[in-house]
Order: structure tokens, then sequence, then C-alpha cells
């Protein structure tokens, strides 16, 4: 059994129909890439999943139970995490504080309103691990809004991996980032275990390739062809979708 | 909301400083109000610190809402006043127990802060500081208009309270230490809430509430549970106000006493508990001694307010923190 389905999922804002009847399965432990020109409802999909939108009609099933419109903190309960291209971050906070609300969140600490925060030093520590696996050891008490754009997006990263998904939606993980930083953040995806599920939207064809096991191409609200890698590139739908004509996307 | 959290991301060697010269100066702060009235301070300013500490309680409480959570609320003194109305009504009919008509008057904001946020916490920025608005001068007009219970425009009179069937709360020197002990417990409590994993929490919906939704915490719940922790210390701050004035007036929930109170806290540093104390005591003192000069004092104090806030959005303990690490980079 698929561990993520939805069905027939439409969305329209006002007289626009962002999405006009998505249908795709995820199963536990894949990578799927999801991949489309701009507008054709990547980052809505994402938010309907995370549970930030409602769905105009449709469902949502996660292990087969319907979820469809949870908030995003009952998702988040089941494991679902999304990530944000913009404004994902605590700014005001140090860096390792963004993690530790995450780790918060988790163990579900956040209502501890009379225990000294000496206490929870044990927190500190779980946090600088995670920051040392996204390379921000030596970042953690500088404020998050200091950080360089690049280590905005692995800080990014850190918080949703600190919640320890299931399911975890990077929307564009390496947007805006330099070669080298783009290329640390591929290494690091392909090595999370395969416990966790990934869905990414991507653009790079270069990182689908490394990370996707499988992907979806999204074209005007619907999901146009899915399959391995290889197989949606040589897709000549594929490449009419990207160029309007033969060539293939890079 | 960057600068007033300026001292919060500084460097942790910095911190350990700071963190030090706080405990110092808190503790010297403390034992000069401990000492000062077996040294002859005139009564005039014993009443002046009285209210002082009353209204550093008051403002404090609204800056667990304001500076750590990021709800700037209009609304604020409905639950000093329902504090005070509650607790006088409780003295006047019931017992004159301090005990027990702190707790009534306790219980009865913080229902009110239940149903009040409930409604409130929907909202944000601008309409969230709109309707609590709109509450609090709902409470002004029932603390107004219902002369049966409240009095009316003629307030309250209030009998003397007894702690444990002592009469002990008659003078002013008893007062004074009643309400420094009151004082002392708030600030530690809030100060721990402040730094608990629930004020963590609370700094996080501040930064970024829709980003605190996403991992998986329930905002508007966090929301909710502070707006009525912050209506609980308002309220204590009204009881400890309307028990030792012997009387309470509807004017205590207007809204001018909210913005007042706002005032207070911008002036002295939201995001931070001593920052609302140096608020609370700069502007009742120079309340105090400009309108013995001038009937044209809130005009001086608008002004003051104005060049501080133009100088220093994080206030005086922001200019204060400022300068402290000029100080230091100078010297070292």
């Amino acid at each position: 059994m698929s561990q993520l389905a939805v069905e027939e999922i439409w969305k329209s804002f006002g007289g626009f129909h962002a999405l006009g009847g998505v249908t795709l399965s995820v199963a536990s432990g894949e990578r799927r890439a999801i991949i489309g020109v701009n507008g054709a409802g990547k980052s809505t999909f994402f938010s309907i999943i995370g549970g930030q939108l409602r769905p105009t009609s449709g469902r949502v099933l996660l292990d087969g139970e319907q979820v469809t419109g949870l908030p995003p903190h009952k998702m988040w309960a089941r494991g679902v995490t999304r990530t944000f291209q913009r404004n994902a971050i605590f700014p005001g906070l140090d860096v390792r504080q963004n993690v530790r609300l995450a780790i918060l969140a988790r163990r579900r600490m956040g209502s501890r309103i009379l225990a000294g925060a000496g206490r929870h030093s044990h927190i500190d520590d779980e946090a600088d691990a995670i920051l040392g696996r996204l390379e921000l050891c030596g970042r953690a008490n500088v404020a998050a809004c200091d950080l360089a754009y690049g280590e905005h997006r692995q800080l990014e990263i850190a918080i949703a991996l600190a919640g320890e998904p299931r399911i975890l939606l990077l929307d564009e993980p390496t947007a805006g980032m330099s070669p080298a930083e783009t290329q640390a953040m591929v290494a690091m995806l392909a090595q999370l275990p395969r416990t966790l599920t990934l869905l990414i939207v991507e653009h790079d064809m270069d990182v689908v390739f490394a990370i996707a096991d499988s992907v979806s191409v999204l074209h005007q609200g619907r999901v146009l062809v899915e399959g391995s890698p290889s197989e949606v590139q040589a897709d000549p739908r594929v490449a009419e979708v990207y160029f309007g004509q033969v060539e293939a996307p890079q | 909301m960057a600068e007033t959290t300026a001292i919060a991301t500084t460097a942790p060697a910095d911190r350990a400083v700071a963190r030090r010269l706080g405990w110092s100066v808190g503790a010297a702060v403390l034992v000069g109000l401990v000492v000062a009235p077996q040294f002859g301070l005139p009564p005039y300013i014993m009443s002046l610190v009285i209210e002082v500490m009353i209204f550093a309680i008051f403002a404090m409480s609204l800056d667990l809402l304001l500076g750590y959570t990021g709800l700037v609320s209009l609304g604020h003194a409905a639950f000093f006043a329902t504090g005070s109305y509650a607790a006088g009504l409780a003295a006047k009919f019931l017992t004159h127990e301090l005990v027990v008509t702190t707790v009534i008057g306790l219980v009865v904001s913080m229902v009110l802060a239940v149903a009040i946020g409930w409604l409130s916490i929907r909202l944000s920025g601008f309409y969230f500081l709109m309707i609590t608005f709109a509450f609090g001068q709902m409470i002004y007009s029932v603390a107004y208009r219902w002369n049966w219970l409240t009095g009316g425009s003629d307030g309250l009179n209030i009998p003397a309270a007894t702690f444990f069937g002592a009469h002990v709360l008659g003078s002013r020197l008893q007062i004074y230490y009643t309400v420094l002990v009151g004082f002392v417990i708030c600030f530690m409590l809030m100060r721990r809430i402040v730094g608990s994993p629930f004020g963590e929490v609370l700094a996080g919906i501040r930064e970024n509430p829709r980003r605190m939704r996403a991992i998986g915490f329930d905002v508007r719940g966090y929301r909710l549970a502070v707006f009525v922790i912050g209506a609980g210390f308002a309220a204590f701050a009204g009881i400890l106000n309307a028990q030792f004035n012997f009387f309470v007036a509807p004017d205590s929930a207007h809204w001018t006493e909210s913005a007042s109170v706002l005032v207070m806290v911008l002036v002295g540093g939201a995001g931070t508990l001593v920052g609302p104390v140096i608020g609370a005591g700069v502007v009742i003192m120079l309340q105090n001694w400009l309108s013995s000069y001038t009937q044209y004092w809130s005009l001086f104090l608008g002004l003051l307010f104005i060049v501080l806030i133009t100088i220093a959005r994080d206030g005086i303990l922001g200019l204060a923190g400022r300068g402290w690490q000029r100080l230091r980079r100078g010297v070292a």
C-alpha cells in the first residue's frame, strides 16, 4: 500500500484552477521529484499535503487514512513536514534556538511553563548534532537573520529534520544556492535514511537525477507524465512542456 | 522585531557578563527597596514606589503578549480593572480576607480572558489590536454604567483587607512591604515562564507563526494561553492597586490606561522583563514630577516618548545595553 496517496485533488482560486485533478501515490521510503514549469501548481500541491491549504475537492490519504484538509500541526503530528522557499526561519532567534524549537515540538515539551532552561541542555546537544549534519556547527550562536542565503536554506532543512518526520516535502531545497552549497545539500539528502519519504520540488535536473527514484511532471494542474528520471527526461511531452518543442529539460 | 531581541543575540560571553551585571544591579535595587523605609523614606516617595511596583507588574504582564509573543493588545487594562472590581466586590460583600479576594479576582479575570482571548487570538496584527480595544471599552462601559454593582462613575469603596484574620494591611509601610513581596514573586514567576520551553515557543510565534504551525505547534492554543496568563498577572496588579487604595474607579478600565501601560513597555524596552519595570518607573516618576510644574505635563511626556522611540526603538534598556557595550569595547 502506498504511504501517501492523493486522489483527484482540485484547488481553485476564484475562477483559476491551480490544480485540476491531481492523482498520485508515493511509497514509503521513496524519493519522488515533482517538476513542472512555473505556475504548474507544485507549491499549491505541497501546501495541500502539508495542510497549509484546503483542497476545493479530492482526498489526501496517509497510510490509507483520510487526512484531507487537516491543519499543518495535525499533519505534522502524523509525520508530514514541509519546507518553504521563503520566510521559513525565525530571524530574530539564533541558529541553535531555531532548531531547538523543532525538537521541543517533537518532544512535546512546549507546554513546560515553569521548567528552567538550564535543565534542557540535552536539547542543545541534539540541536548541535543536527546543525553538524547541515554544516552549520560554527554558526550556532549567530542570529538567523545574519546568515547568508545558502545557509538560510540549510537551516530551514535542519529545522524540518529536527522534527524527525516520516514524509518530508522539500520545496526547491537548492534554489539560490552556489554550486558548492548545492553539492553539499545533495550529498546530505542522499544520506538520509530510507525510513524517511522525500517529496522534492526541484528545477535543477542534476539534483533530480542525484536524488529521485521517480519523477512526476505537473502541467496545468495535472500530472502529465510519471516515471523514472531518465524515462521522464526522454518523454517528448515533457520536452514540449518545457520548451514548446523537442529539447529535453536541463 | 529584530530590535527587541538585540540583547538576546549577542555573543554568549557578552550575554554571561550582562546576566551577571543584571543580577548584581537587581540584587542592589532589591536590598535598597527592603532597607529604604528603615532610613526614613518620606511617605510621599513610599506611595510613589508602591505605585511604580504595581504598574511594573502590569507592564510586565503586557510585555508577555507584546514583546515575547508579538501580540499588541490595546485592551489589557480590562483585566487590571476586572481584577480590581472582582476583588473589591468580594471584599465588600463576602470577606475581607486578602487571600480569598485575590483568588476571586484572579479567577474572574482569567475566565473573562479565556472568553475574550478565544475570540481575539483568531486575528493578528492591527485587527487583534482593534478587537482587544473594543472588548476593553466594553468592560469600561460595564464598570461605568452598572451603578448597582460597580458604583458607576463614583467608583467602588473597598474595606481594608485582612491577612489570615489579622488587620495588618492598614499602614502605608505594611502595604509597601506586601506590594514589594508581590512584585518580587511576579517578577521571578514571569522570569521563569519566559525562560522555559513555553517561553521559547512564544518567541518562535513572535518571529514566525506560520513556520511554528508547520513544525507542529498549535499557535492559537499558545496565544490563548499567554493571553490568559498575561491577564492573570494584570489582574494581580489590579487587585493590589484596589486593595491598597481602598478604592477603584471605572477609568482604570479605559483604553487610555491600556495605552499608558503600552507606553511604559515601549519606553523601558519590550521583549525583556526589566524594560517594563524601568518604563513604569520612568513614566510614573515623570508624571508626578512634571505635573507639579505644569498642567501640560502630558505634552512633555509625549514629546519625550517621541524622542526616545526615534533614537531607540528598543527603549531605555536597549539604549543602556548599547552604551554598556561601547564602554566595554572602549576599555578592552
